[in-house]
């Protein structure tokens, strides 16, 4: 894992392993979209207990990557782990949007099924919260122009959030609760096995495509340094070449 | 002691002799509880229903607002730089700013509760109850607002940024702030369960307050 640290050994890595990942992204889509037509529909909804399939598993993933993203904070605070930082930077985005999707499909379907977009629910309002922090997290990475310094800020900000996602999710509870209690937990599930095993694919396949959408935006970044790496080292010639001529046509027109 | 003694009277005197002083806290909170009947209307069992919460958030939005001021003066005099390399340890130092904002801007309000609780018709005998709640919550307030101004301590016009980092922090506060009011208000069986989650909450914002903001100090400079 820390061989990846450096960039040109990521770049070579992840080039190899990325069409593999997109593939089985791809395939597990595939399977679990087919799983999810042809399992069968909830007796009360009808159709519209498909949106389970999209919006519990956006749900999983917008807390997952929180945790993911600061644990990666972490590993680059602790060992200086440049690409580790550049993890969790690029994973913030990426949760973010699975929030909102969360949030998105689940007004959706609180329309039809209780009547509303929106209420002020335990579920809904922390999922609403988790996006909140996802915006200040972001917003430090875009208002600290050092990176290195905006890295540092940066764990600290994911640190606070991690001690407060529990006691922000218990207090939103004791306030306010409708949203269904949670359906699978260790000691077994209340979803039948024909709707679970479509519903487990499709976990499988957003966690691939969290991790494909990751890879992408880490060799992105590490491009985009790359480029303005090398714009900054033509400029620098550029600068030197003109002031080498200046200052030969100022000492040509010199009169001895 | 006596450095971190004369570092909290520094910082309460600079802030109650630049711009206005406490007439600026007090000015604040006048002006938003004003604005309130006028906005949903002035119905007194609708006002008493909703004074609690009108004066948490007040308390609240003052203290997010003002968060920048705990350090942004003294980065730009350079004497931040001093604080925190010349003796006490910079965790007390911060702690000690923290409680000198708290002083200068939640104090203020304590004081004058007595009025605007008069202004929404609070429901009777929640006087107390709601000072008592505010103390203790506003101490947590200010903690995690410490957090927020020295995680943006070197951004210029920060205060959005602020609102969004630290808005989530402030929830459970709020929450539990507003519960623990209304049950020892009316007399809620239980009346103290909220009040000690309350209490847990801004003592463990003022635990984790200090050092988190020393870490983002040293990351800043």
């Amino acid at each position: 894992m820390f061989g990846l640290a450096n960039p040109t050994k990521f770049m070579r890595f992840s080039g190899i392993l990325l069409p593999y990942l997109i593939i089985t992204t791809l395939g597990l889509f595939g399977w679990g979209l087919y799983m999810v037509f042809t399992a069968p529909e909830d007796y009360l909804q009808g159709p519209l207990s498909r949106i389970l399939y999209v919006h519990a598993p956006s749900a999983y993933l917008a807390q997952a990557a929180y945790v993911f993203m600061a644990l990666a904070n972490f590993t680059g605070y602790i060992w200086r782990h440049p690409l580790a930082d550049m993890a969790a930077k690029n994973a913030a985005p990426i949760g973010a949007t699975f929030a909102l999707l969360t949030i998105i499909t689940g007004m959706l379907w609180g329309k039809p099924a209780w009547g509303t977009w929106w209420v002020w629910d335990a579920r809904l309002t922390s999922v609403f919260i988790l996006f909140i922090m996802y915006l200040g997290y972001i917003a430090i990475w875009q208002v600290i122009e050092d990176q290195v310094k905006a890295a540092r800020v940066a764990t600290i900000v994911a640190a606070v959030g991690l001690i407060n996602i529990p006691i922000i999710k218990f207090s939103v509870e004791w306030w306010n609760t409708l949203h269904q209690p949670a359906s699978l937990t260790t000691s077994g599930s209340a979803i039948h096995p024909s709707m679970l095993t479509a519903l487990l694919i499709m976990f499988a396949a957003f966690t691939f495509l969290f991790t494909s959408l990751l890879f992408i935006s880490i060799r992105t970044e590490i491009n985009r340094r790359r480029a303005r790496a090398m714009e900054m080292r033509i400029l620098q010639q550029n600068i030197a070449q003109t002031n080498l001529s200046t200052r030969a046509a100022i000492n040509n027109q010199e009169p001895d | 002691m006596k450095p971190l003694l004369a570092l909290f009277k520094r910082d309460i005197s600079l802030f109650f002799r630049s711009g206005g002083g406490a007439g600026q806290a007090i000015g604040f909170y006048l002006v938003v509880v004003i604005l309130f009947p006028f906005g949903v209307g002035p119905e007194l069992n609708l006002l008493a229903r909703i004074s609690i919460g009108v004066l948490w958030v007040v308390l609240l939005l003052a203290i997010l607002l003002s968060a920048e001021r705990i350090f942004a003066d003294d980065l730009e005099d350079g004497s931040l730089t001093l604080l925190l390399t010349a003796g006490p340890l910079p965790e007390m130092v911060i702690l000690v700013k923290l409680l000198a904002h708290w002083v200068s801007i939640a104090l203020p309000l304590l004081v004058i509760t007595p009025l605007l609780g008069l202004l929404l018709n609070l429901p009777a005998g929640g006087l107390w109850p709601l000072v008592l709640c505010m103390f203790i919550g506003s101490l947590g307030l200010c903690a995690l607002a410490t957090i927020g101004a020295s995680i943006l301590v070197s951004i210029r016009r920060a205060n959005q940024i602020i609102s969004l980092l630290i808005l989530p922090l402030y929830i459970p506060t709020l929450i539990f702030g507003v519960s623990a009011t209304t049950d020892l208000t009316f007399q809620l069986d239980q009346p103290y369960t909220a009040l000690l989650i309350l209490t847990a909450i801004s003592l463990i914002s003022l635990i984790i307050a200090p050092f988190a903001a020393a870490q983002a100090l040293k990351a800043n400079a």
